[in-house]
This record gives C-alpha cells, structure tokens and sequence, in this order.
C-alpha cells in the first residue's frame, strides 16, 4: 500500500509532535516534582547556615560556597587553555597529523566516565602534588575534566564564523592576531559561551569525581586550600544515607535553581554583548 | 597621456598550487582614474584583485610570479609591511560584509586597529568616511546601532566608507554592487566618481554597462588572459579584438 505525500506529511507531523511532548513531559515532571518537594525546604536559614547533625538540620551554605568556588577554578582554568587550543587548532595549523592527534585526544577525554577524572585527581593533585582534598585539587580535576567540552564548542563555534570576516579584518590591515580577536572570536562568542555553561553545568553536577578531590566535609571553607562538600555531593550523602530525604529535595532543588539561574545570566550577559552587533 | 602610473603589473603569473589563473598580465593603472577590469566568470579577476593587496597570501596554494609597483616599489618585496599594504591598498569584497558589531565601530575598525589616533580623530575619521561614502545622512543619528540593521546598499556603502577611513591611496572594489538593487548602485557609482578625485580605484564591475558608466580605463580577460584594454569609450565603440566584441555583445559570458 502506498502512502499519499499527505497522510504521509500527517503521520510524520504526529510521530514527532509526540515524541517532543514525551521529551518535555518526562523533562518537566522530573524537575516540577524537585521543585514541589524541595522549594518548601529552601528557607532563609538552609540559604545562610552550615549543615547540623550530619545535614538533618541546619542549611547547606559551606556546599553552595563549595560548589561556586569548584566549579569558578574549574571554569577559570579550563576556559582560556580550551578556547586557546580551540583557536590553535582553526587558527594556527592546517588539518594535519598533530590537528588529528589534538582532536582525537579531545574527543577521547570526553568519552571517560568521570571517575576516572576523579581517580587522576586523587592521585595526581590530592596526593602527589600535596594538594590534599581541597577546593583547588577539587577544581583542577573538573577543569581537566571539562577541558574536551570547551575545546569541542568553541572549535565548532570558531569554524561556523564565516572566512570573510577573516579576510574583511586582513584586508583592514588587522594583523592574524587582531583579525582573531576582533572578528573571529566575537562572532563564535555564543557558541563559545554554550560550551562554557554546559561545562558549569557538568561540574555543578559532578559527584564521584568532587568527592574524591574535594573531599566531603561539611565545614565552610576559608581557602582554596580548604576541602569542601559541594551541594551534589551533599545531596548524594543525604539521599544514600538515608539522613534527611526533606533535606535532600532542598538540596536538589537549589541546584536545579542554581544551574537555571546561571544559564539565564550567561545568555542575559552575551545577548546584551551580541545586540551591540546584530 | 598616461599620466603617474600608480600601480604597474609586469608579467604577472597566478596560481592556485599548479593551476594557472592569470597569464602573463601586463597593466599600468593610472593615478585618480577609475579602471574597471571586466570578463566572464573564472577569468581571474578576483584572483587579480587578491593579489594586488597579498590577501592572496591568505589562501593556500595560491602562488605568484613576476611584479606588482605600488609607486613604483614591488609590493612583493621581503621587507614590506603587509598590514601597511593592505591599509594602503583597500579592499570591498562582493558582498556587503559589515562585522557584528555598531555602525560606528564597523568604520572605526582599521583606526582603531593600530591605536595611533585619538578618540577625536577616530571620530572625524569616520564621519568623513562615512560623507564621501554618501551614507552620513543616513545613519548620523544610529551610530551606535548594529550595522547588520541597514539594508544591503547602506552595508555596501559602509563597507566602502570603512576602507576610506584607513585613508587609502588604492581601492579595490570586486563586484560591489553584484547583491544591490538599481538605485543603490547608482548611488555608490556617483560616490566613486566623487571618489577618484582622491583615490586611484581598480574595480571589476558587475556589469559591463556599469564599466561603460563609471570607468575611464578598461581592461577586457577572458580565462586568464588580458584580451584588450585602453580608454573606456574606444574599447567600447571600436574593440580591436572580436573576442572584446563578442564578450561586449553579449555572444558569452
Ligand atoms: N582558493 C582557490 N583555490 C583553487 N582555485 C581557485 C581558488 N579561487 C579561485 N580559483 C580558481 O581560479 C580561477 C579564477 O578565479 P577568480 O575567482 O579569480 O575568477 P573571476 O574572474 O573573479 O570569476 P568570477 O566572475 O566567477 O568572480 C577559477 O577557475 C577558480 O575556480
Ligand atoms: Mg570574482
């Protein structure tokens, strides 16, 4: 039986409308259901006090101060080696044997589960550089982590950027240099952006890899030096432990808050960058 | 009767890795005049242009042999200035291609790429850029907007502006107006002519009546070859070669 081009553009329209509705179902039941058990938890005190009694009582701000000041190492350090190698890899070489070994290690970094991240930094930062369990060994463990994200997106955003405006910033008298930095990379901006919070994204959520370079104390951390309990970590122990389910779903449900908010700043940030241009 | 040459192509070859695209070219460009070179497509025109400021140097494979004077000093020489080259020798590509960014730092661009002006200067700069190029009374209240927002001829035209505030000796212009509609074009052919009073502009019109409009020399290549040239009108009426002839007629291209 033969399908007119009608019913056939039908079908198709259902099949995918469907499949979209799933995805944003399943998506948005998840995250309401966080919500609804968590933002009740979430109270002036949870914001601003340390856990008590092993995280039954008292708030969780040595986690969120832990997990901002990971993940800010993470991303300080990550973003200029990635975007650097980004640039090296469109800018600087033609498509060669080194491009090719670049690339490929990138890609393999991006396919090892994160506790092998996590077992590197443990040996390499925890113990062999005498770091300890500490914010910096924390944070350099999901820069290195992270690293192939970063690379990945902005390579891909530096690319899409089309040659002229290349050859339009040459051909002003910009130096290579210059025409990288005053054409090429403003364009990729937002697609180098994407890569950066997608990054955040991963390192705020990160567990196994935290806990064993940052440690899971609960105190507040007072250097980079200080080991930490990052929110996920927190809410990990919680939930497993079984030591305080109400506290777990606030845990859960500031970092959803936390991951949102920091995606809407972001692109608040770049449109407000990209407009001056567009 | 050729007054200062500004710009002399001696025996020049170009290729891209072992192809050959230009043969044997032999043009001297006078000084404040406005030369169109025209031919069908893969006639190396571009290539031609490329090559006149080195942003040929830019793609690869691209290779040339024998001289181009600017003044009278090879511009293949070791000890040139690339960046200064291409500040004195303009380019305006074929499409309007302004950067993402406000109509004033588009034309800011090459001033302030090099940081030797004031604030007061770039300032001046531009909006003298910006009269001779005819968009001033267009744009003078938006300079701060995105240049992305002006329609296709006033992009053109800012493109044509930005090359002017580096305050060049040469423009390049490959197919300016080839994306425009008719009274666009008509306006940046009047700005050209306004223009070579101070420049020396090397155009390859999108057109041939465009040559015939604006140009005072021609120089006529079909697939690599410089065919015929000279004086617009004489080539125009009475072309010494029946390839000028038939290109002019229309019979291909
Ligand atoms: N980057 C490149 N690599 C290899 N060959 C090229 C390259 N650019 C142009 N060519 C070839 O060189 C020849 C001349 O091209 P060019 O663009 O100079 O011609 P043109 O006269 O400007 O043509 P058009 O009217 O299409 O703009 C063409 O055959 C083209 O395919
Ligand atoms: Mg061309």
């Amino acid at each position: 039986m033969r399908i007119d081009a009608q019913t056939s553009q039908k079908i198709a329209k259902t099949l995918i409308w469907t499949a979209a509705l799933f995805v944003i179902v399943v998506l948005f039941s998840i995250i309401i259901y966080i919500l609804i058990k968590g933002i009740p938890m979430i109270s002036w005190q949870f914001l601003t006090e340390i856990p008590r009694n092993m995280g039954r009582s008292g708030g969780i701000s040595s986690s969120i101060v832990g997990t901002l000041l990971v993940t800010a190492v993470a991303v300080i350090v990550a973003t200029p080696f990635g975007i650097g190698t980004a640039i090296y890899l469109t800018e600087y070489t033609r498509e060669g044997r080194v491009t090719r070994i670049i690339r490929f290690s990138a890609e393999s970094l991006a396919g090892i589960p994160s506790i092998v991240y996590g077992l590197f930094g443990f040996i390499f930062f925890v113990i062999y550089l005498k770091m300890g369990w500490s914010i910096l060994s924390g944070g350099l463990t999901m820069a290195i982590m992270i690293l192939p994200t970063i690379i990945r997106t902005s390579e891909e955003a530096i690319r899409t950027v089309p040659n002229l405006y290349r050859e339009v910033g040459f051909s002003l008298g910009a130096t290579k240099w210059q025409a990288i930095t005053k054409t090429v990379l403003p364009s990729a901006l937002p697609g180098i952006v994407n890569g950066v919070i997608l990054s955040i994204g991963r390192c705020v959520a990160e567990t196994a890899a935290v806990m064993l370079t940052a440690g899971s104390t609960l105190r507040m951390p007072i250097s980079l030096l200080s080991p930490t309990r990052t929110m996920a970590v927190h809410f990990y122990i919680l939930a497993r432990e079984g030591i305080s389910m109400e506290n777990a779903y606030g845990t859960a449900a500031l970092l959803i808050i936390l991951i949102l908010l920091i995606n809407v700043g972001f692109n608040m940030l770049v449109n407000r960058f990209v407009s001056k241009g567009r | 009767m050729i007054q200062q040459s500004k710009i002399v192509i001696k025996d020049l070859n170009l290729y891209y890795h072992e192809k050959q695209v230009v043969k044997e070219l032999n043009l001297e460009i006078p000084q404040n005049e406005i030369f169109a070179i025209i031919g069908p497509s893969n006639s190396g025109i571009t290539t031609t242009l490329r090559t006149l400021n080195r942003l040929c140097d830019l793609t690869f494979g691209a290779r040339q042999e024998g001289e181009v004077l600017l003044d009278g000093k090879s511009i293949f020489n070791k000890n040139v200035n690339v960046t200064e080259l291409r500040r004195k020798v303009g380019m305006v590509f074929d499409v309007p291609t302004p950067l993402p960014m406000s109509i004033f730092d588009n034309v800011a661009f090459g001033s302030n790429l090099n940081g030797k002006k004031s604030k007061a200067e770039v300032e001046e700069g531009v909006e003298k850029a910006l009269r001779m190029s005819a968009l001033w009374d267009d744009v003078k209240d938006r300079l701060n907007t995105p240049a992305a927002r002006l329609s296709g001829g006033q992009q053109q035209r800012l493109c044509i502006a930005r090359v002017l505030a580096l305050e060049p000796e040469v423009i390049l212009l490959d197919r300016p107006c080839s994306a425009l509609d008719p009274i666009s074009t008509a306006k940046i052919e009047d700005s050209l002519i306004q223009l070579k009073e101070q420049f020396t502009i090397i155009i390859a019109p999108h057109t041939i009546q465009q040559a015939g409009r604006i140009a005072d020399r021609v120089a006529f290549m079909l697939m690599g070859d410089l065919i015929e040239q000279g004086i617009t009108h004489e080539v125009f009426s009475v072309p010494k070669d029946k390839r000028t002839n038939d290109y002019l007629t229309g019979r291909f291209g």
